[in-house]
């Protein structure tokens, strides 16, 4: 009698076994709820403007001339190797640079960053000269169309000063 | 024989409509003065009686009292304004300038709100330090503390998020330079940029969603830690208000009943009975 309804220690009654079922359940509703959440706030499809911008002919571009076109956060520079592009937004939190033609550097207004732009010694076009920006202005990758349009890939860094990071035309 | 006004205000609280809305009605005896408070759905919150020590000004400088009324006035400027502003992109800046220049007393309740916000962050620092320097988060307080500072997190977070909203040159760069900061923290930083802006950049989602924390999200919290840490001042026994406080030593000198049995002032702590006597 006494093992019949004493509980041994494998044992589950039916209410345990249900309680735990239902509690397992629940686990993997609130995980699952919490993933189909996250992916909720990420936005599938974005309404940006698409990061290949037309910049025009090459002509535009004069030699030893550096354009900002401040609607694409973009430089188009024209040095003696060829055309390349540089990222305008500073690399330290995001502000829009500036040309200063009277300095021949780029200049962040918001915390002081300083940028090289033309290829002096050891220093690359985009690398950092003072200020709080960790990274050098990275360089786009540029190409020309068939309609021989200057087309600048701002979702694509190239290395700096490689063949291919260059325009010649 | 001609009935007075109060006469008639009291014929006023006997009919069925009165006791069905004020159930307990008015009165003066301290059982339906306690009554009022914790019957009613909006104030039993706050405890029917409290010390009079509590209530002294250089105690606490009303500092906790006036951030809370910041807040209010906040929520009561805020609704009006959203009525007649879109948060989408290229209307949100018209909206504004709307709102300053067309609207009736718009400009009114865009300066309030501006002005309370700016007032409500110092008012927060304010009372944090006055907490700390008078030792308010010891002992049986700590965790009321911590609710505070989630608080001060809520508020910094609604000052941050409605900065954005009337989208100008301001509002666009600070907020660009804010969530790069927030990428910069180590891992999980450019997911936290992506779903905060909703984007790569600050757009028109990044405007939606802001707005959607501004005005929903972050005041519903603030509006559960408020209830929160109210109740736990209830709980941890009122107000801090240590017996060695000049204002309290004040209070207490007349507030506090006399012990039958020891001739001792009800309430004066043992550390002190001895500088206080009778």
């Amino acid at each position: 009698m006494a093992e019949e309804t004493s509980k041994q220690t494998d044992d589950v009654t039916r209410r345990e076994f249900f309680t735990k079922l239902g509690l397992g359940s629940l686990s993997i509703a609130a995980v699952g709820t919490a993933a189909f959440s996250y992916q909720y706030l990420e936005p599938n499809v974005l309404y940006e403007p698409s990061p290949v911008v037309n910049e025009g002919k090459p002509d535009r571009y004069p030699l030893d001339s550096v354009t900002l076109d401040v609607n694409s956060g973009i430089y188009i520079i024209h040095s003696q190797e060829g055309y390349f592009s540089l990222s305008a937004v500073c690399t330290h939190l995001g502000c829009l640079t500036a040309w200063k033609p009277e300095l021949g550097i780029i200049a962040c207004p918001c915390h002081g960053s300083k940028f090289a732009v033309s290829e002096q010694g050891k220093v690359r076009p985009g690398d950092k000269i003072e200020g709080p920006a960790p990274r050098p202005l990275p360089w786009k990758r540029i190409w020309l169309n068939d309609d021989g349009d200057l087309l600048v890939d701002r979702s694509t860094d190239v290395p700096p000063l490689a063949p291919d990071s260059f325009v010649r035309v | 024989m001609a009935k007075t006004i109060d006469q008639r205000f009291d014929d006023l609280r006997q009919t069925r409509v009165w006791r069905s809305i004020f159930r307990s009605g008015a009165g003066s005896s301290t059982l339906k003065r306690a009554l009022a408070i914790q019957q009613n759905v909006f104030l039993h919150l706050f405890s029917t009686k409290v010390r009079t020590r509590m209530l002294s000004f250089s105690a606490t400088w009303y500092l906790g009292t006036l951030t809370l009324g910041t807040f209010l006035i906040l929520v009561a400027t805020g609704i009006p304004l959203m009525f007649y502003y879109h948060p989408s992109v290229p209307q949100a800046y018209a909206d504004t300038k709307d709102l300053q220049f067309v609207v009736s007393s718009g400009l009114f309740l865009r300066n309030l709100h501006r002005w309370s916000a700016h007032a409500m962050v110092f008012l927060v620092f304010a009372h944090m330090f006055k907490v700390f320097y008078r030792g308010a988060y010891r002992t049986p307080r700590e965790f009321n503390w911590v609710i505070g500072v989630v608080l001060l997190l809520i508020t910094l977070l609604l000052s941050y998020t409605g900065y954005l909203l009337p989208w100008d040159q301001l509002a666009y760069w600070a907020i660009t330079v804010g969530s790069n900061i927030a990428s910069a923290v180590p891992l999980i930083g450019d997911k936290i940029h992506f779903l905060l802006l909703g984007g790569n950049a600050v757009n028109a989602n990044a405007l939606l969603r802001f707005y959607v924390l501004h005005c929903m999200i972050l005041p519903l919290t603030a509006m559960i830690f408020v209830a929160m840490h109210f109740w736990r001042i209830r709980k941890d026994g009122g107000l801090y208000a240590h017996s060695s406080e000049p204002a309290v030593v004040r209070a207490n000198a007349s507030e506090f009943p006399t012990s039958p049995k020891t001739g001792e002032k009800w309430g004066t702590p043992s550390s002190l009975r001895a500088k206080e006597g009778q």
